[in-house]
C-alpha cells in the first residue's frame, strides 16, 4: 500500500511540476528562436552568397534531456499496445530545439551555418537522451 | 586549427591533403552525479551535469583528433562528422573523425 502511495505520488509530481517545466521551456525556445531568425541554419552546402569570406568554423551545441516520470509511465503503457508515444515526441523535440539553438547561440555574428546535423544517442535506461547540433558557421567581411 | 564539417574551406584553397584523423574518448558517469539525474527524471527537463560531462568528454575527443592532425603538419580539418555511441551500461563513446589538409 505504502509503495502505492509513493508511486501515485511521483506520478502527480511527474504531471505537475513536468507540465510547467515544459511550458517555461517552450516559452524560452519560442523567444530564443525568434531572435536569432537572422542566423539561418541550413542543410546544405551551396547556400553561400558570392561575397568575400572572413571566416569559417565549426560550432556545436549539445544538451542532455529526460522526459519526466508521469510520461515515462504513460511510455510504459504504451509499449504493451504499440503506436506512437506522443509523449517521448516532445521531449525530443524539446531538446533538438535546444541544442540548435545552443549552436547559433555559440555563432555569434556569423551570418549563415551551413550543413546543420542533429545526432541523438540515449545515455540512459531512463528516457533521457542526449541531442547534439553541429555545423560550420559562415562569417562575410563586413 | 580550424574545423568546418563541409568539404572545404568557404573563402580558402586547400593546397595538402593529410588522409583520416581521428579522435575518441570513452567516459563513464559518475554515481554521485547519476543520483542527482534520478531525481531530475522525476520532473523531467535538462540534466545539467550530463551535458557538461558530455561537453568536456566531446571536446578532449577534439583535441586528440587535433592533435593527431598538428602531428601531420595540418592546419585544419575539413569534413568533421560526430558519432555517439553507448557501448555498456553507464558508458559513451564519443568519436570525432575527419580529413586533415593544409589551406595556404
Amino acid at each position: 500500500m505504502g509503495e502505492l502511495i509513493y508511486l501515485i505520488i511521483l506520478i502527480a509530481l511527474g504531471y505537475f511540476v513536468g507540465t510547467r517545466v515544459e511550458r517555461r521551456h517552450y516559452r524560452l525556445i519560442e523567444e530564443r528562436e525568434r531572435n536569432l531568425l537572422h542566423l539561418p541554419a541550413v542543410c546544405g552546402k551551396d547556400f553561400l552568397e558570392d561575397r568575400a569570406i572572413s571566416e569559417s568554423r565549426l560550432v556545436y551545441g549539445s544538451v542532455v534531456v529526460s522526459t519526466d516520470y508521469f510520461k515515462l509511465i504513460l511510455a510504459g503503457l504504451r509499449n504493451l499496445l504499440g503506436g506512437e508515444i506522443s509523449a517521448y515526441e516532445s521531449i525530443l523535440d524539446r531538446g533538438r530545439r535546444e541544442s540548435v539553438l545552443r549552436m547559433k547561440e555559440k555563432a555569434v555574428g556569423a551570418d549563415i551555418i551551413l550543413n546543420l546535423r542533429i545526432e541523438t544517442s540515449r545515455i540512459t535506461e531512463m528516457g533521457s537522451m542526449e541531442v547534439f547540433a553541429y555545423g560550420t558557421a559562415v562569417y562575410y567581411n563586413r | 586549427m580550424l574545423l568546418t564539417n563541409i568539404e572545404s574551406i568557404p573563402g580558402k584553397r586547400i593546397v595538402e591533403h593529410f588522409g583520416l584523423v581521428a579522435g575518441s574518448t570513452v567516459r563513464a558517469k559518475n554515481a554521485f552525479k547519476d543520483f542527482g539525474a534520478g531525481l531530475k527524471n522525476i520532473f523531467g527537463g535538462e540534466l545539467k551535469s550530463y551535458t557538461a560531462l558530455l561537453e568536456e568528454s566531446r571536446n578532449q575527443a577534439i583535441e586528440r583528433m587535433v592533435k593527431q592532425a598538428e602531428q601531420l603538419g595540418a592546419n585544419t580539418v575539413v569534413n568533421v562528422r560526430f558519432a555517439t555511441s553507448n557501448i555498456a551500461q553507464g558508458a559513451s563513446e564519443l568519436y570525432v573523425y575527419g580529413t586533415a589538409v593544409r589551406i595556404e
